[in-house]
């Protein structure tokens, strides 16, 4: 398989803080990667620097051989990077089937042609069936702002993939939806993301479903990278199990806790 | 030479009649999220309570320096109460909206003051000259400067340092800046937010008349007044940065001097150079000179 | 989606404005010019307002379009409209294409003061111009349509006429906008940046084109008063002139192209009545409608009628 990214040396400061250093990563064509580490680790920053939100304070990103340090994020989803968000982003006072229609024609490229109208046959029909592949076509009709949070990370992620990226990144797919329907989200994005032959990588808490869907995991810890190999060989290194396993347990009991009182 | 001097004491005596107002507006910004276009009616009632205040007690022979206590207090009190009835009737029911539409609301409360302030004192021009002339005038070397015009230097220090000091000294400041640190969690933290909304719209109200009542003396009375001074505490305020006291001191400072040289040297370009260096300061420092900006977290 | 009927809606209803324009009285046809000119600034600002940003300076470009107007006729001697609203055009453009570049970079308050400051500028600049009669402005040359002169009694009803052409015209193509990928950008920059960004599109070039139309449609407005009213003042850039544009705006709503049109008519009769009966209430008539339609009508007056289902999401 061919390497579609590759970081080299990355950093990223912030004064004094260091929230990321010598991150060197490198993703091939169709692989499917989680990402662990406690919250501050530097997982986020990564996913920002990668798409253009952040200037890396070093270091270069190569996309298929391409720098990307310095590109917008506009640009770089030109390149065919794409990612959702830990707080799903949308158009809240639209409808879910006004968001998809949003997402074609800005991603789709017919955006600046003004007197054509947005809701044609075709658009709605293209629309619909990109929500019904995420099987929240359902929902076409609903303002966003009504709905429960997991339809919102599907649309979020749904969104991202009418790009047709050839590198997905998910910022905690699985975060703020209920556990009951955590795998069936992941089953529904991971299905799509293999169908479209896109590379992926998704950053996330619970273990079981990194060790369920990623086939390398790449843990990060205050800012590093303590390991990068196959999932069960990952999970299983020493420092993983101590610095984020033990402290994600920790977090899942605290979850549970909250629930039951809830 | 002289005109440097005459450049810089202009200057000053402006921009001490501009921070006084400014001030005002700053402080419910910062702390209100409210960026307040009532502040210049507040300034025209100011205005006018003084000039009529003023205007009775000459009429009745009193001791004419008592006229200071009263024109000055009497707008002070009417700004408070104004003030007071702006936030109790209007702003308390449009908390949380979005700070555009806070504009336009204040800006609706300033188009029902203008007539009210019509209504009031009529659509004559007051004149409130007598305690101008009262502080005599002073000479550097060629040039003399009314002596009111450099008592109001010393207000506006005044004010200054008022303000300073309760922000920074008294427990009340303290609770203040908390709030306009971080409401959220002033709130949560069990500062009664609603009370402290109540205290600084007051205080603003009060600063905004207080400036009103001490132009009173100086020009002629008229409607119209606080809708010109409404633009040019903007223009002040946001170049120091929305919310910041120190800030609205420096951007007086700014727009005074500017305005004094534009008098001095090329008269025309007097409102064109306060604007001009708002349009820059923005520009160049959209948040203002002395505020830190924040970037949206994803 | 079912056929649209709002273009049939727009044309039939200028039409008949203009037939019926023949047969009221001047002062009456007067007041429908001027709603028009207005309406066309507010139709810019609802653009602007509905991809999340208030202009405080709409007045700016009003202004401008007015000064030209007068400009072209007293001191250049161009007074055929054709070319006059040409120049309109292209001083609108030049102006708002450099400013935009600037202003496409701020939002919310920001956005808000900073187009007033420019607009203050220009205020600044006029009231100081003695050449262009400082704050009394100056008379504007009448106006010819390719060489011809119409009489001074007609003059109002043909400036009228052409006000409803130029009206519907741009009604017609800001309706197509609205229905637009490109007008639905506004809505999407409105109700998440961040998000818009990240489909590959940049906000500020989208804002920047919308600010530089809006511009157009200002200037246009500022024009057509000009030409009606005869004269123009710097008053036509100060702030509570673009204030007044808001308040339209917020009258109206931003729910149909013809909201603007309708929100200026009405300020522009409460207005002529509030004047006649009792002078020193008309603010505060204006004042305390803008608060209980921010507090009960936040999509202004049109969102009293029932909605039409091709009509959503415009």
């Amino acid at each position: 398989m061919s390497i579609i990214l590759e970081t080299r040396d990355l950093a990223k400061s912030f004064g004094a803080v260091t929230a990321a250093a010598n991150i060197n990563v490198t993703i091939h064509e169709g692989e499917i990667v989680g990402v662990i580490g406690s919250n501050g680790a530097g997982k986020t920053t990564f996913i920002n620097m990668v798409t253009g939100y952040l200037k890396p304070s070093q270091g270069s990103i190569l996309f298929r051989g391409k720098e990307m340090v310095g590109l917008s994020p506009r640009q770089v989803t030109r390149e065919g990077i794409c990612r959702s968000f830990q707080v799903a982003q949308l158009f809240p006072e639209l409808s879910v089937l006004e968001n998809m229609l949003i997402a074609c024609s800005m991603l789709g490229g017919n955006l600046f042609n003004p007197f054509s109208p947005l809701k044609t046959k075709a658009n709605l029909q293209a629309a619909q069936a990109a929500l019904d592949d995420y099987l929240i076509g359902e929902y076409a009709h609903a303002p966003v702002s009504t709905l429960p949070q997991g339809v919102r990370k599907l649309l979020d992620i749904a969104m991202a993939m009418v790009g047709r990226p050839s590198l997905l990144l998910l910022d905690e797919p699985t975060s703020g939806v209920a556990i009951e329907e955590k795998f069936g989200l992941m089953d529904t994005v991971i299905k799509a993301v293999i169908n479209s032959g896109a590379a992926s990588l998704f950053v996330e808490h619970d273990m079981e479903i990194v060790s369920r869907y990623a086939t390398r995991v790449i843990a990060f810890y205050d800012g590093h990278i303590i390991a990068d190999a196959h999932t069960t060989e990952a999970l299983n290194h020493p420092q993983v199990r101590e610095y984020i396993i033990g402290s994600e347990l920790h977090r899942e009991q605290a979850e549970g806790v909250r629930y039951a009182a809830n | 030479m002289e005109t440097l001097l005459a450049i810089l004491i202009d200057g000053l005596v402006y921009a001490s009649w501009l921070f006084i107002v400014a001030a005002g507006l700053t402080l419910v910004y910062g702390v209100m999220k409210i960026l307040n276009m009532a502040h210049g009616s507040l300034y025209a009632i100011g205005a006018y309570s003084a000039a009529s205040l003023v205007g009775w007690y000459f009429g009745s022979g009193h001791p004419p320096w008592g006229s200071f206590a009263l024109f000055i207090g009497g707008a002070v009190i009417a700004g408070m109460v104004t003030g007071l009835i702006i936030e109790r009737g209007v702003l308390r029911r449009m908390y949380g909206r979005d700070e555009v539409v806070m504009i336009l609301v204040t800006y609706g409360v300033l188009l029902i003051l203008e007539d009210v302030t019509k209504l009031l004192w009529g659509v004559d021009a007051y004149f409130a000259y007598q305690p101008y002339g009262m502080i005599g005038r002073v000479r550097f070397s060629d040039l003399t400067f009314a002596g009111y015009d450099l008592t109001l230097i010393a207000v506006a220090g005044l004010v200054g340092f008022a303000l300073w000091y309760a922000l920074n000294r008294t427990r009340q400041g303290k609770l203040l800046r908390a709030v306009i640190h971080d409401r959220e969690i002033s709130l949560a933290m069990g500062i009664n937010v609603t009370r402290i909304f109540i205290v600084t719209f007051i205080i603003g109200s009060a600063l905004g008349a207080l400036a009103g009542g001490l132009t009173a003396p100086a020009l002629s009375v008229a409607p119209g007044i606080g809708i010109e001074i409404i633009i040019l505490a903007f223009a002040v305020v946001v170049i120091g940065g929305l919310g910041s006291v120190g800030g609205a001191a420096i951007g007086a400072l700014l727009v005074g001097i500017c305005r004094a040289l534009a008098v001095h040297t090329y008269p025309q370009f007097e409102l064109f150079i306060i604007y001009g260096v708002m349009a820059a300061v923005l520009a160049v420092r959209p948040q203002g000179l002395f505020v830190i900006a924040r970037a949206r977290k994803i | 989606m079912g056929s649209d009927r709002t273009p049939i809606f727009l044309c039939a209803a200028l039409l008949l404005l203009l037939v019926v324009g023949l047969f009221i009285p001047n002062w009456l046809v007067f007041l429908f010019t001027i709603s028009m000119a207005k309406g066309l600034v507010v139709l810019g600002l609802i653009l602007l307002m509905r991809t999340g940003l208030v202009s405080f300076g709409q007045g700016l470009y009003y202004c401008l379009g007015g000064y030209i107007v007068g400009i072209s006729g007293q001191h250049w001697g161009i007074t055929d409209v054709a070319l006059v609203f040409l120049l309109v055009v292209l001083a609108a453009t030049l102006l708002s294409s450099i400013l935009g570049l600037l202003l496409c970079r701020y939002r919310e308050i920001f956005f808000a003061m900073l187009t007033m400051a420019f607009s203050m500028i220009l205020y600044g600049i006029l009231v100081k111009s003695e050449k262009l009669g400082s704050t009394d402005g100056f008379i504007i040359a009448q106006a010819t349509l390719f060489g011809w002169q119409p009489e001074v009694e007609a003059s109002g009803t043909w400036i009228f006429a052409l006000a409803v052409i130029i009206t519907l015209v741009a009604l017609l193509v800001m309706h197509l906008y609205f229905r637009s990928p490109m007008g639905f950008g506004g809505e999407a920059i409105r109700e998440n940046e961040i998000r818009v960004e990240y489909l590959g599109v940049s906000p500020r070039r989208l804002i920047y084109i919308k600010y530089v139309v809006a511009a157009v449609l200002a200037a246009f407005g500022g024009a057509i008063t000009a030409v009606a009213a005869g004269h123009v003042d710097p008053e036509m850039a100060f702030w509570a002139t673009s204030g007044e544009f808001v308040f339209i705006a917020l009258l109206g709503g931003t729910l149909h192209v013809a909201a603007p049109l309708v929100g200026a008519f009405l300020i522009e009769i409460i207005r002529t009545i509030a004047l006649d009966l009792a002078p020193y209430t008309w603010q505060m008539i204006l004042g305390g409608s803008l608060l209980l339609i921010i507090f009960f009508l936040p999509k202004g007056l049109w969102s009293l009628l029932p909605k039409r289902r091709e009509e959503e999401g415009l």
